[in-house]
């Protein structure tokens, strides 16, 4: 008997008692089913968290002042100095990995332009900002290294910004009131959407870190007079991020005249590092959720375990006429085994169909990010087939030693 | 037949005991039996005299406790698992009283099973049994289910079936036992052609209408050979 023929014959068999193998059958679909939709999911958000981190630059290291600073309240001369734009000049100088450097110093202002008024955050920023955090102007232009030295006023704004002020006007040439200074609107920002923790990060006015700390800002940058705020750095593609980390600090130590032993009075943020580390929590959600599938294929194993001995025993008698007629004990194991191992395949091949249909319902309700991918549903097949195996084996094994005559006797 | 007077199944003082809580019955006790090739033996006794038993022995469906069988060269005692499932399946071929027929399987793919686990292709066994059922008068049948056909006609897939691997021996245990007097003898009469191509036959029964048509009657009572008559000329 060739092992289609074998496939056939065990499909007839469980054709005859259709109801019941599909019943049996429901364990393993539901399981397959489940493990689909959740793996699907959470790829696909896996995905959109890769491509965010794409989209921000892996790249970019972010240093602020200590954090007894945070909040506005001082913890004493010299455990809260500032960074000034000196030691950001000096770091891209003295490390050869940062490609460049942008200070950042954000406040909350009203936007005023003529009757429509808008709260946003105003970001001071140095000519590098664009590249340091891969921002793309949409329309005009951005700020050039003389406006900068010069504290224009003068502004390129998000896109939320826009929409709320300027009523499907062009805003390029316009002049909006920030804080009552009036500046001049030079650019457009290309559309980011929502950041990964939820922030709109289209509702941004970026001016000049000169202008910003001169007339925007306020006191709380001007306790040195080349505050910076907060530092982003463009680390080198292929450098070793947690290395240049490390150089960093080195480095901000000697020019901050730290004393060895003393703590940091600065912190450095790696954003690929933070996003990572949520991607690895949903990987484990994922695994979690893969997990509840296995289980659900186990009892559904268990399941199929149960029928097949009903099966056997209702059986008997076949089983002790195929003995008789000349089948020898690994043909009746075959068989058997067969049939349990397609009662998983087929109920498998439906997990999968109702398993992507149940996902594509979701992602078109919920508008959630999926991701079908053919390892994961290769993988159920044969996780699947691997529970026929385990769970059909003890049955089987147990037809094939029933003695013949006892078994044709058997009533 | 060139083996015509040899012998096809000997037995040499076959016993088989069953263990039945704390006592033993001994079912078959120092059998010695000899069958030739071609001949008709009916097998006689009444209920557990032992004649299903030896039955089954010859047939390989079950072990004796002590003694030897050979049967067509092979002594069974020596064959293995696998090696017994292919006596079974080229050399004998069994007839149950109950028909023993797959349900809500056709008559063709009843007759087809022994050649599941032969060599033979699916296309060559389809034919095969196609053949037998033919002989059997059954060609207009072939795709009904056991539960479409009459008793007699169930009794004759089931000897379509012993058949269909061209077996050195027929055995049949009852096999007019569920079936009324008029088709008993038609299936007698297949027995009797069949014998007169040359098979051997040995049928257990405890209706002497059945006994009579066969060549040679041998007795059992309490698990040993009490006759053994010969009332007619072997084919």
């Amino acid at each position: 008997m060739t092992l289609p023929e074998t496939f056939q014959i065990a499909v007839g068999a469980l054709r005859l008692n259709a109801t019941r193998s599909f019943l049996t059958m429901l364990g393993i679909i539901i399981g397959i089913t489940s493990v689909i939709v959740m793996v699907s999911i959470s790829e696909g958000a896996k995905q959109q968290v890769e491509q965010r981190i794409n989209e921000l630059g892996t790249s970019q290291l972010i240093i602020r002042p200590g954090a007894s600073f945070r909040g506005g309240r001082s913890g004493g001369a010299g455990t809260a100095t500032p960074i000034s734009e000196k030691q950001m000049v000096e770091l891209v100088q003295r490390l050869p990995f940062v490609e460049g450097g942008s200070g950042n110093i954000g406040t909350n202002a009203p936007v005023v332009l003529g009757n429509n008024n808008w709260q946003s955050q105003i970001t001071g920023v140095h000519e590098n900002y664009f590249d340091v955090r891969n921002i793309t102007i949409e329309e005009g232009r951005r700020f050039t290294n003389g406006e900068i030295n010069a504290a224009a006023k003068v502004a390129v704004l998000g896109l939320t910004v826009v929409n709320n002020l300027f009523d499907g006007r062009n805003p390029i040439g316009a002049r909006v009131r920030i804080k009552n200074v009036p500046f001049q609107v030079i650019g457009l920002l290309e559309e980011k959407g929502q950041s990964s923790f939820g922030r709109d990060q289209d509702d941004v006015i970026l001016i000049p870190i000169s202008t910003a700390r001169l007339r925007i800002a306020g006191n709380r940058y001007r306790t040195i007079p080349d505050d910076i705020g907060t530092m982003y750095l463009k680390i080198e593609d292929d450098y070793d991020m947690t290395l240049a980390q490390g150089e960093i600090e080195e480095q901000l130590r000697i020019l901050r005249k730290l004393p060895p032993g003393a703590d940091d009075d600065f912190s450095v943020r790696n954003m690929a590092e933070f996003i990572r580390a949520r991607t690895e929590t949903m990987t484990t959600l994922g695994m979690l959720l893969a997990a509840t599938g296995a289980i659900a294929l186990i009892v559904g194993g268990i399941g199929i375990m149960n029928i097949m001995l009903v099966s056997v025993t209702e059986r008997t008698r076949e089983i002790g006429l195929r003995l008789a007629v000349g089948a020898r004990q690994q043909d009746i194991l075959t068989q058997f085994l067969v049939e349990a191992i397609a009662l998983c395949i087929i109920g498998s091949f439906i997990g999968v169909g109702l398993g992507i249909v149940v996902t594509v319902a979701i992602a078109n309700i919920s508008d959630w990010p999926v991701l079908f991918s053919i390892p994961v549903i290769l993988g159920a097949i044969m996780s699947a087939a691997l529970v026929g195996i385990s769970f059909g084996y003890y049955p089987a094994r147990k037809a094939s030693n029933l003695n013949p005559i006892d078994a044709l006797r058997y009533e | 037949m060139i083996n015509s007077i040899a012998t096809l199944v000997h037995c040499n003082k076959v016993c088989k005991n069953y263990v039945m809580g704390d006592n033993v019955v001994r079912a078959l006790v120092d059998v010695d039996l000899a069958i030739q090739h071609g001949e008709y033996v009916c097998v006689m006794g009444p209920s557990g005299s032992g004649k299903s038993t030896l039955m089954n022995l010859i047939g390989a469906l079950d072990t004796p406790t002590s003694g030897s069988l050979e049967v067509d060269g092979n002594p069974l005692q020596t064959l293995n698992s696998d090696d017994l499932a292919q006596f079974r399946n080229q050399t004998v071929g069994f007839i149950f009283q109950q028909f023993n027929l797959m349900a809500r399987t056709t008559a063709l793919d009843n007759v087809r099973l022994p050649l599941l686990y032969s060599k033979l292709d699916r296309e060559q066994a389809g034919q095969r049994a196609a053949e037998c059922l033919e002989l059997v008068g059954l060609s207009d049948r072939l795709d009904h289910q056991p539960s479409q056909l009459s008793g007699g006609q169930q009794q004759r897939v089931a000897i379509a079936r012993a058949l269909v691997n061209n077996p050195q021996l027929i055995m049949a245990d009852e096999p007019t036992g569920a079936l009324d007097t008029s088709t008993s003898g038609e299936i007698m009469d297949l027995f009797q052609s069949l014998n007169d191509q040359g098979m051997t036959i040995i049928v257990v029964t405890h209706e002497p209408e059945v006994a009579a048509r066969s060549h040679r009657q041998v007795l059992f009572r309490d698990g040993r050979v009490v006759d053994d008559i010969l009332t007619g000329v072997s084919a």
